[in-house]
């Protein structure tokens, strides 16, 4: 900087600073970015606004919660188990080599209707341990070959049940292998209790994933059998017991849907179940069950949402009250700067 | 280690040194790749983030796609690789440019145009007018008859005056035609990057006589990247080229200073890292056990019975895969990106320029902003940070008689002028010191004003003044300076100056007055450097006196003195001096010991008082930034009592009620201890109370402090919220930081002189003041500020905003990767 130049005639101290236009051109234009000056807004908590957001969340929360808690309980259901009670008593220790013999599986059981149910009822199959989401398993399907009937050799993805006999499976994989074979007959005061199978799956499935020209082949046919076999002369996309199936559980806990019944039924009514237990959960101790179950607006039968809204209600309206309490018993200046922390404890830190 | 420069000798240098080639390059097109990847897995992330991908490639354990990782791992390669081929390009660039230009250079004699690349060491390199100069040069001819030229050295060290420079004494008055042909050997040290120092000699070979050796020092050199103005030629030997020039050598990467952020997140990462592994390991056995157990019943998934070998890695290195987005991985880039928009922010604040002189702020660190937010202690430079380092001279103490008290500006004083007026020996004697006893350039410009060129400000100060009292220093024409006082001409010759350092604390010349042929040494200096080398009898109580009045005012004090010098006793002395000037070792220090041989039995002539106001804003902002919880620490050279008047003027310490000053002082270790004890336990009584308590050390009771009383006396530190050091040197300032940041204090010093750059380079964030005294201070800094004020809204503004935007970065980064990382560790259960 070249700002020592006071003449000796003048005397006094000039600052002729040589140097200043062309600094003041790097100087940027103004504008309300580079200034931060651009609009925000960042609420101050102040107990007011806390107390007035959690009493709010609460106003809207515990109504929710009893709504959806009511529509659940409009729910009605009606759960049996018999995975135990279908074995005959004989092989009750030995409950695996009972399901894998060739012994007639037919058992009966019989429903009784509590409360009035209005159509449709749908019917589901529950299971329980079945891990659907095992990471073998949900590999183990091939979805070209699913769509699209030209590739039906394409099976690259479905090891360990690619191929049998040298020739590839249609629908191949472990998924469509362990397909569910439990069948369930319904009847009502000796009458034959229609059950819908039809529309039972994701319209999208049915339209796009599965297609209409695949049709099984080669399936269960290996020295190993699985579960249900597929008539090979139905396409794909209308084996719908196939599709639901193969949308595989997230959890091990699942129920899937086996058909509908289109009528109502009136409370004591018993109503008689035929069925045919196949299905092998005996050797990892899994459950079956069978549900019939009306819906609601909200879908079926469950409290979890319902429990969810009120407590997070409920714990909104309890902090609320307790800071209003605080509030008005020991209010604090807001910004107060004794309470920062080297105003608290002076000289120390 | 020496070097020696054979002149014009064309062969024998060629194989020693490098030539003129400047490569600043890093990479060349061939090992970019290589070398840059080389480089981005030195660190220990990216490390870890490769060994991730790669193991991704293994699809029996992938649970994801690899392109997850793949793809950022390869962006952000991508993005630091070509912005590293950006700068290297640009590098590359401006290096191609600077060796092609052509330069003129003496060839067999002849002179010749090549490139800038081609001259080696020992070539004599000519210059025109507003050439940049290509290589480290020593002088040996300009167009001046006095061998003198200007250089503008701002590309080496920022400071935009011109300096003068000069030839060696050997090379006067050699003919124009002469210097093709010159030969000689110059002696010099091997390259270094100090740009301050030169420590050589040179010997011409017959016929240009003198066997003599001629010392050399940084006066007789021009430095690469430097300008030549206002000089119609120059020419010189080339000395060190390339790469070893004293800019090349300078140049390099500084460490970088990690801020508490950095540390915190390197921590956090750590931390992350050992709670990956323990969830891979509990979440490996678990998944294994459970797949020995449960998953072999479940005939549906059909586990073969025998596994490979390494089936039992296979859970565990899968669930390493799933965690291993845990560490975010972006968190780097974008915190460099969010970083350098902070220094953005601080360069463009409309706020933050000084529309006195046009200077933006400047952040040339911009990996540190957040540490600004984050202060707890400043330590801050008094003269030309607080105050506005302009000097005008209000006061004078003449043999006792005290001018401009009244008035308060001693040049209205009509007591003064009269006594200038009718000659009055004292008072002539005692302007006359202040006109010549100094290392002003006069000059006249075109209308016949005398413009000068000092580097001192207070130089400058004494020097208008002087030439208010009429005595005008009119020309220097090589040693023969002209003084015009009342009408008369006076002529004196310079015969040696003995230059200022902040050792000696004073500068003497030795001058023959042509009239009479009389030796005279004039001195100026700090009281204390020039009070107790008075001849024996003087009475210096009065100045004592005149010197502790004019502190307590906060105004600086410099004495003046003078002594009449024997001839022979001159030329004895000036023997030494010419020898120790041409010592290669301990240069500095073998000067200073033979100065202290001339400088003594002085007769002291007076006192000047100079002012140097306060910055605008200076109260209001040290009192802003104390309600922040931050502490001020004064560290200044001056005397305690003009300190301790500026503190309170700028709001640094209370008046007494309010505040309390606790004095630690003493010659000998034992008083400097009791005095420490004294004060450290008046500070623990009166630590609860609400006042404002600081302390005050001197130079020399903080040596004694720091050396022998260390843990008191930090203890002491980190009870006052306020300490005044004076009398402290550059070493002292910079060992105070090292003292704070030892106790894990966040430190900010603050600074606008060569005296502050240790403790700039010290301290976790250094501010420079770019002011009147160069731009030392603002180059060593990490941000550079016009005035102090400004640092109001550098900490409260800046600072806190970085501080909070990086904070919720760094932790959102943090929650991001969890979160995804417990979402997939869930879905891929199993």
């Amino acid at each position: 900087m070249s700002s020592y130049t006071p003449s000796s005639s003048a005397g006094g101290v000039g600052s002729a600073d040589s140097a200043a236009p062309r600094r003041n051109s790097k100087r940027p234009k103004y504008s309300k970015f580079t200034q931060q000056e651009l609009p925000a807004c960042k609420p101050i908590l102040t107990p007011r606004w806390v107390i007035s957001a959690f009493m709010l969340v609460s106003i809207v929360f515990i109504p929710i919660g009893v709504v959806s808690l009511l529509a659940s309980r409009d729910v009605v259901e009606i759960i049996d188990r018999y995975e135990t009670e279908c074995v005959p008593q004989n092989f009750r220790n030995n409950r695996v080599s009972f399901i894998q013999s060739d012994a007639n599986k037919t058992c009966t059981r019989r429903l009784t209707v509590t409360k009035h149910m209005k159509q449709p009822i749908y019917v589901y199959y529950q299971l329980d341990n079945f891990y659907q989401n095992h990471r073998r398993y949900v590999k183990s399907r091939s979805d070209s070959q699913l769509r699209d009937n030209s590739s039906w050799n394409d099976v690259s993805s479905c090891k360990p049940e690619d191929d049998s006999n040298g020739l590839p499976i249609v629908p191949c994989g472990l998924i469509a292998w362990s397909l569910f074979n439990d069948t369930y007959n319904f009847s009502l005061n000796n009458q034959q209790l229609a059950v819908n199978k039809r529309e039972i799956s994701w319209k999208s499935d049915r339209d796009h994933k599965f297609g209409n020209d695949v049709l099984p082949r080669n399936f269960q046919n290996g020295t190993l059998k699985g579960g249900k076999s597929l008539d090979p002369t139905v396409p794909l996309s209308q084996q719908e017991d196939l599709i639901v199936w193969m949308r595989t559980a997230a959890l091990p806990t699942f129920r899937k849907l086996y058909g509908k019944i289109e009528r109502d039924l009136q409370p004591n009514e018993v109503i008689h179940v035929t069925l045919e237990n196949n299905y092998n959960t005996y050797s990892f101790n899994g459950k079956k069950k069978l549900v019939l179950s009306t819906t609601s607006w909200l879908g079926g039968k469950n409290d979890f949402l319902g429990i969810a809204y009120l407590t997070i209600g409920g714990l909104c309206f309890f902090l609320a009250l307790s800071f209003t309490v605080v509030y008005l018993v020991k209010p604090r200046r807001l910004g107060d700067p004794s309470y920062l922390s080297w105003n608290r404890n002076p000289g120390g830190h | 280690m020496k070097r020696y420069v054979y002149i014009n000798d064309n062969e024998s240098s060629h194989k020693l040194y490098c030539d003129n080639r400047i490569s600043n390059r890093k990479y060349t097109v061939l090992n970019f790749l290589p070398k840059n990847l080389w480089e981005q897995f030195g660190r220990f992330m990216n490390q870890y983030f490769l060994l991730i991908a790669c193991l991704q490639l293994w699809s029996l354990i992938t649970p994801v796609n690899p392109a997850s990782t793949w793809g950022p791992l390869i962006f952000i390669f991508a993005v630091s690789a070509s912005k590293e081929a950006w700068d290297d390009y640009n590098r590359y660039f401006s290096d191609k440019k600077a060796n092609e230009k052509l330069v003129w250079v003496v060839r067999q004699g002849i002179r010749k145009h090549i490139q800038a690349q081609d001259i080696h060491v020992g070539n004599i390199v000519w210059l025109r007018e507003n050439d940049e100069v290509p290589c480290d040069l020593v002088l040996i001819g300009t167009s001046d008859p006095q061998g003198l030229c200007y250089v503008e050295t701002s590309a080496l060290d920022g400071e935009t005056d011109l300096k003068t420079r000069v030839i060696p004494a050997t090379c006067m008055g050699i003919d124009f035609e002469l210097l093709h042909k010159i030969k000689g050997v110059i002696e010099c040290p091997n390259p270094d990057k100090d740009i301050r120092r030169f420590d050589a000699n040179l010997r011409l070979f017959p016929p240009f006589i003198d066997n003599d050796v001629c010392p050399l020092t940084i006066k007789n050199t021009i430095l690469q990247s430097c300008y030549l103005r206002n000089t119609e030629w120059a020419c010189g030997v080339a000395v060190y080229t390339g790469n070893e020039t004293k800019l090349g050598m300078s140049r390099g990467i500084p460490e970088p200073k990690l801020t508490a952020m950095d540390a915190m997140i390197d921590k956090l990462t750590g931390a992350i890292f050992v709670f990956q592994i323990v969830v891979v390991m509990v979440l490996g056995i678990a998944g294994n056990v459970w797949k020995d157990t449960e998953a072999r019943k479940q005939w549906y998934v059909l586990y073969p019975l025998e596994g490979p070998w390494y089936e039992l890695l296979v859970i565990p290195l899968r669930f390493e895969l799933l965690c291993s987005i845990m560490i975010p991985i972006s968190i780097k880039v974008s915190l460099d990106l969010v970083k350098s928009l902070y220094a953005k922010f601080i360069d463009w604040d409309s706020e933050m320029i000084d529309y006195e002189t046009g200077i933006p702020s400047h952040a040339t660190n911009t990996a540190i902003s957040e540490d600004l937010g984050q202060v707890e202690y400043i330590m801050t430079d008094k003269t030309g940070t607080l105050t506005e380092n302009r000097m005008i001279f209000r006061r004078c103490c003449i043999s006792g008689v005290f001018y401009g008290n009244e008035s308060g500006d001693a040049l209205k004083d009509t007591k003064l002028l009269n006594a200038v007026a009718v000659s009055s020996p004292d008072v002539v004697q005692f302007v006359t010191v202040m006109a010549i006893c100094n290392t002003v350039i006069p000059i006249k410009s075109k209308t016949g004003a005398i413009l000068y060129k000092a580097q001192s400000q207070d130089e400058d100060a004494l020097v208008n003044a002087a030439a208010q009292l009429h005595m005008v220093y009119a020309n220097k024409n090589a040693n023969i300076l002209e003084i015009r006082f009342n009408g008369s001409v006076i002529k004196y010759e310079l015969l040696e100056i003995l230059e200022f350092t902040s050792d000696r604390k004073r500068m003497s010349v030795v001058v023959k007055d042509c009239q009479n042929g009389k030796f005279v040494l004039l001195s100026k200096g700090a009281d204390e450097a020039i009070l107790p080398y008075a001849y024996d009898g003087q009475q210096t109580r009065t100045f004592i006196e005149a010197v502790e009045q004019y502190a307590q005012l906060g105004l600086r004090t410099l004495c003046l003195a003078w002594r009449e010098l024997k001839e022979d006793e001159y030329q004895e002395w000036s023997l030494m001096f010419k020898e120790a000037s041409s010592t290669l070792v301990d240069r500095e220090w073998r000067i200073a010991e033979v100065c202290q041989r001339l400088e003594r039995d002085f007769e002291v002539l007076g006192v000047t008082a100079i002012e140097d106001r306060l910055q605008d804003g200076v109260p209001e902002t040290i009192e802003t930034l104390r309600k922040a919880g931050i502490n001020f620490w004064m560290l200044t050279g001056d005397k305690q009592n003009t300190a301790i008047q500026i503190a309170l003027s700028c709001n640094f310490i209370s008046p007494e009620p309010k505040g309390q000053l606790l004095l630690i002082d003493g010659k000998t270790e034992d008083e400097v201890c009791r005095s420490l004890e004294r004060v450290l336990l008046t500070m623990r009584i009166t630590s609860s109370e609400p006042k404002d308590v600081a302390f005050v050390v001197d130079g020399w009771a903080l040596e004694i402090a720091l050396k022998h009383y260390r843990k008191v006396f930090t203890e002491l530190a980190i009870l006052s919220r306020t300490a005044i050091c004076c009398r402290v040197t550059p070493s002292q300032k910079a060992q105070l930081v090292e003292l704070l940041k030892s106790c894990d204090y966040r430190t900010l010093a603050i600074g606008d002189g060569g005296n502050d750059v240790r403790m700039i380079q010290q301290a976790d964030i250094g501010v420079g003041i770019s002011g009147r005294e160069g731009l030392q201070a603002a180059r060593a800094a990490d941000y550079s500020i016009g005035k102090f004020r400004f640092l109001k809204r550098l900490i409260l503004v800046h600072g806190r905003y970085s501080y909070n935007r990086t904070a919720f970065l760094s932790q959102y980064s943090f929650y991001k990767s969890l979160v995804i990382c417990f979402i997939q560790i869930l879905s891929f259960w199993n």
